[in-house]
């Protein structure tokens, strides 16, 4: 998500699972649909029987979805972005771009500041102490009229193209082969399938899912695939886009209501710690527009933020007090899942609630965890399963190896009900809220989630109300609305998400006419008010549940376009788009790029089609409003300005624990030098005189994370833990399928059973032959399964440096027969 | 169309006619390979149908689990890894399990009467109640399906859901399949069905894909599609031309009588060892833990 909204403008799958369907070439790649997203793969297949679709595959093991695949194509873990600088070179040099589209949807002709620099390994700004870029030369260079300046002949030396063709021009396919181990004919074949998409009327679409979230550089893998789509042509397109398949069925959700630790609902961020005046912190996120008539829909932070601060404290939140903006925590540093064990572990964080989160099997480094769980004075988890974390403190021997009695962590186990039990919408990757109804009553004393929290609040409340404290405020004065106050329905949630009228609200052009009375759902965030008029939980999800009732539990598959665009089943966000920036499927005069994927078109008058037109309805194409309308310009970044953290461009990074030891395209910088690495962690990574092998974490398709060893079907279907190793390594070390192994890394050791395989291939790297191991995650000292070892006991602390996500696809690992 | 009549064909050890008032049509399941991703929904919607639990076992080296066909395990995939030409890796995934012989070399086999069945739809069925845990039909099977539970010594195998095609549902499996690797209609939809993947598989560079309804068996009510129809044995040992054993023909003709008399021999020694010396006793089964 960290890479998907600085290039488009919004952080999800640029289209939606039905859609795969319309692709004409499908890569897998970072991901492995058929393992991790079965039900979703049908539309691969479907793509296959019935569009003639060409699927490939590239990953470092042949997967269930390379089975199916035409053409199956090895790579080194962690090589991505050799492998796509590759393709975005060659689809320069062999002028296989969409022109029309390049020229006009995307920031290619925009001049970039003299001051930006790449040279040997780093961008301009990098302070080596703080290891962190000051990005101020990330940015375009502005004209005297207030905006990015232009050059549509591409003649300027600093324009996006090209410096895009410089960054790129090193990525030579024998730069690709030699850090990505696949053969150099086979990159070129996939290249020259890539680039038969760069017509109008086919396209490619790129699916991932954790194989690139999981790195130290995931953000800018995804957002070299954006590239090589944005010069295909195929954003905004039927059967195109960037689908980043997401690894939980709410995990979707979680993002879009915010709960990430720097985030408010619906993306607005929270404030720093120096942003105390409230004006300065809209005037900040409120963009500017960059090129002229351009939507720039981002103008409207104020309208959003405000409606949130109304629905969290209604009356409280006035004009006056600045709708309550000092309520808000501010942050001094950011709060990801990283920093808690580390706080943890320095004795700075005591207590600790986990919902529906097994962080002990979730987060790399299993020691460190243990270490930081028992320095916690308590330790809450709402889970409807005795989870591996809420056991952390039993001793199962070899498993969990912990002194029981030296811990004092004292932990309160609240139980939850599962999905089945409970009403609520999941929201899928393709961002559709699906409504589901409860199956039957959860277990026991076993309680929603709601209901726990809410139980708690009041408790917390009525505690704050009694012996006051330092600033009980937010506390007391916050909304609580529930008819049944200590158990609050998920359609009363749904409701305040989508958002109300608190005054009777009249049409902009004709101030006479009312049209929502107070007290009424809004249709959509396009009637929210900054004037405090209005309230919404969460802007992205207006239009879920109106006056007309729950959108999210329509159930009407009627296609009548045929490509799969369900606009009566369930609800989308935004507004019930169903593929984003589909203005961007016409082209520049409003016509469809495709006349057989016809989504949005204009009719002469406004803006119609078989979706709704993600756009401004009634804007001409004449007045030359971009398609990416969440953007400040319009575009689409091919540059990405000053919104990642290491560097505009992607730039091919090595793992932290590189199994080649160098990079190289610049010795000097080896790994991504804008990455946050922890004291104490960095001494922990490993090198390849003991560790000398490419060790990947992943996910079978008989489990689900940590939750299916408890369950018995699964269990029987995968019933004990195994590693996966090719037969080249596997004779070396004079391993048998079915041996007991000893898996290591600098961090610990697991033992698991030894799948020998063909499918894992040695792949020859920079002079050395580079075996993987691969490591599936499912088992655990918890469940009915057999008991294993969290996989996490040998992964490295080190986190993308933009969304701190995990490095688990990419670390070094010694193997032996036990 | 009456997928559902439950009239009997053909029963095991058994001379009496059978009914052929009502006309069926012949059903079959069609097993997509190229298709398959392995998954085994197929195999967990089994069990729960089934409501049959195989044992949590072990890993042995490989994908494949349960590692074989139970009286549990009605179904199982299987895995294969191979290069049908040097340098290009396939990995082969079969569902493997009853086939649905039109002409069963169980049912041929089983002295049983009305052990095995045949309906007129097509479907191969074990009454388990009239097994007598011999084994013989597994010695008929040309494809190696049937097995002994060991929780009650009867032979267990795929019905093809025969209880939900009654109540004209389609097969467990067929249902849970999420890729549409699984299909079930008529033998006749589902061999144009199949026509049309070999068109597309053909395209793809498989020119010799086609579809496994082997003729030695009379065809079969459960039938793949095949990336390489002409080399069946690269799945997992798929035979190429399966046929009843000629041990079982032999059976049926010159030694059936005799071994009839044998069993009957048997039986009337067992009763009267049974008045002489009482019934066995038998410890009850360890119970699951």
């Amino acid at each position: 998500m960290a890479s998907l909204a600085p290039t488009f403008g919004r952080g999800a799958m640029t289209n939606h699972w039905v859609d795969i369907k319309n692709a004409n070439v499908i890569v897998v790649m970072g991901g492995n649909a058929a393992e991790a997203h079965p039900c979703g793969f049908k539309w691969v297949t479907e793509a296959k029987a019935h569009n003639q679709a060409k699927f490939i595959v590239i990953d470092p093991r042949f997967t269930r979805s390379a089975a199916l695949a035409d053409i199956y194509v090895p790579i080194r873990t962690g090589t991505d972005i050799a492998f796509l600088g590759g393709v975005i070179n060659y689809l320069l040099s062999h002028d296989k771009i969409q022109h029309e589209y390049v020229k006009a949807y995307t920031n290619a002709a925009l001049i970039v500041n003299e001051g930006y620099k790449f040279e040997d390994g780093l961008f301009s700004g990098y302070d080596a102490p703080t290891h962190k870029y000051d990005r101020s030369s990330w940015v375009y260079e502005m004209g005297t009229d207030g905006y990015a300046k232009i050059d549509e002949t591409f003649q300027h030396p600093r324009c996006v193209l090209n410096l895009l063709k410089q960054h790129y021009a090193r990525y030579t396919p024998e730069v690709v082969a030699n850090i990505t181990g696949t053969p150099k004919e086979q990159f070129l074949q996939v290249c020259e399938i890539l680039a038969t998409t760069a017509v109008p009327t086919l396209t490619t679409t790129f699916m991932y899912a954790l194989g690139w979230t999981q790195h130290s550089v995931g953000s800018q893998m995804i957002r070299a695939a954006a590239m090589v789509q944005l010069l295909l042509g195929n954003v905004g397109m039927p059967g195109g886009g960037i689908n980043a398949l997401r690894g939980h069925s709410n995990i979707q959700g979680l993002t879009d209501l915010g709960l990430l630790s720097n985030l408010l609902p619906g993306y607005l961020t929270l404030a720093a710690d120096k942003e105390t005046d409230y004006q300065a912190y809209l005037d900040k996120r409120t963009s500017k527009p960059l090129r002229p008539n351009q939507f720039n829909y981002w103008s409207n932070y104020p309208k959003f933020h405000v409606s949130l601060m109304k629905a969290w404290w209604g009356d409280k939140a006035t004009k006056e007090n600045n709708w309550c903006y000092d309520y808000l925590p501010k942050m001094d540093m950011g709060y990801d899942i990283l920093r808690h064990f580390e706080l943890m572990n320095q004795g700075k964080m005591n207590g600790y609630f986990c919902q529906g989160f097994n962080p002990l099997a979730s987060i790399p480094n299993k020691q460190k965890l243990i270490a930081g769980l028992s320095k916690l004075k308590f330790l809450v988890v709402i889970d409807p399963l005795a989870t591996d974390t809420s056991c952390f403190w039993e001793n199962h021997g070899e498993y969990n190896d912990v002194d029981s009695a030296k811990i004092m962590t004292e932990v309160i186990r609240l139980p939850s009900s599962c999905f089945a039990e409970e009403n609520g919408s999941l929201t899928n990757s393709g961002r559709w809220l699906q409504w589901h109804w409860k199956g039957q009553e959860p277990p026991g004393e076993a309680m929603d989630d709601a209901a726990i929290i809410a139980n708690i609040f009041l408790r917390l409340r009525e505690l704050y109300r009694k012996e006051g404290g330092a600033f009980p405020d937010p506390i007391l004065n916050l909304t609580w609305p529930y008819k049944i106050p200590d158990a609050p329905s998920a359609e009363e949630l749904a409701m305040e998400y989508n958002g109300k009228a608190l005054a009777d609200l009249t049409d902009p052009k004709d101030p006479t006419k009312v049209i929502l009375k107070a007290g009424q759902q809004v249709d959509g965030y396009g009637q929210l008010k900054d004037d405090g008029t209005t309230a919404s939980g969460c802007w992205l999800f207006s239009g879920s549940f109106t006056e007309k009732g729950n959108m999210m539990a329509r159930r009407d598959n009627s296609d009548p376009s045929g490509l799969g665009n369900t606009l009566n089943w369930a609800f989308a966000w935004p507004a019930n788009r169903r593929i984003l920036y589909n203005r961007a499927s016409a082209d520049p005069t409003g016509k469809p790029w495709d006349p057989n994927r016809r989504l949005v078109w204009w009719d002469g008058t406004k803006w119609t089609g078989v979706d709704v037109p993600d756009f401004k309805a009634d804007s001409a194409p004449s007045e030359g409003m971009s398609p990416f309308i969440m953007q400040a310009e319009g575009l689409g970044r091919l540059f990405a300005l000053d919104n990642m953290a290491e560097g505009p461009f992607p730039e091919h990074y090595e793992p932290f624990e590189t199994p080649i030891g160098t990079n190289p395209l610049h010795p000097k910088v080896v790994s991504n030098p804008a990455a946050r690495v922890f004291k104490g962690d960095f001494e922990q990574f490993g090198k390849t005189d003991k560790f000398p092998y490419a060790g990947t974490t992943y996910r079978l398709t008989e489990h689900f994370h940590y939750w299916t060893k408890h369950a018995r079907l699964a269990a029987i279907t995968q019933p004990e833990q195994f590693v996966e190793i090719g037969e080249e390594l596997a004779k070396e070390k004079g391993i048998k399928a079915g041996d007991m192994v000893k898996v290591s890394s600098n961090r610990g050791q697991i033992k698991a059973k030894a799948v020998v395989t063909k499918r894992i291939k040695p792949l020859q790297v920079d002079g050395k032959t580079i075996h993987h191991v691969g490591v599936p995650i499912h088992w655990g000292f918890k469940g009915i399964a057999k008991p294993g070892y969290l996989a996490n006991t040998l992964t490295p602390v080190v986190g993308d440096a933009n969304s701190q996500t995990p490095e688990f696809k990419s670390f070094l690992v010694n193997v032996e027969k036990v | 169309m009456p997928l559902q009549s439950l009239d009997i064909t053909r029963r095991s050890a058994t001379t009496t006619a059978s009914p052929h008032q009502r006309q069926t049509a012949e059903v079959a399941k069609l097993i997509d390979v190229s298709k398959c991703i392995g998954c085994k929904a197929c195999q967990v919607a089994c069990m729960e149908w089934n409501d049959v639990r195989d044992e949590i076992g072990s890993n042995a080296g490989v994908l494949d689990n349960p590692p074989d066909l139970s009286g549990a395990s009605w179904t199982v995939m299987r895995y294969s890894e191979v290069e049908p030409e040097p340098g290009k890796l396939e990995w082969l995934i079969r569902k493997d399990g009853c086939m649905h012989c039109t002409d069963p070399g169980c049912l041929k086999a089983c002295p049983a009467p009305g052990a095995i069945i045949q309906y007129s739809n097509g479907i191969v069925d074990f009454h388990e109640e009239n097994c007598i845990g011999c084994g013989y039909c597994i010695t008929g099977c040309p494809f190696n399906i049937p097995r002994i539970s060991k929780k009650d010594g009867k032979v267990y195998k795929c019905t093809l859901c025969s209880d939900r095609i009654a109540v004209g549902l389609e097969p467990a499996c067929i249902k849970a399949c999420p890729t549409g690797s699984l299909v079930f209609g008529t033998k006749e939809d589902m061999k144009q069905h199949a026509a049309d993947r070999i068109v597309d598989l053909n395209r793809r560079g498989y020119p010799n894909a086609g579809l496994y309804d082997p003729p030695g068996v009379g065809g079969t009510h459960v039938m793949y599609v095949l990336q390489h129809a002409d080399r069946p044995n690269l799945y997992h040992g798929l035979p190429k031309d399966p046929a009843i054993s000629p041990m079982v023909a032999l059976w049926k003709g010159v030694t059936k009588p005799l071994m009839s008399l044998g069993i009957g021999l048997a039986v009337l020694a067992g009763f009267f060892h049974y008045v002489k010396a009482g019934p066995n006793e038998v410890e009850e089964e360890e119970t699951e833990k």
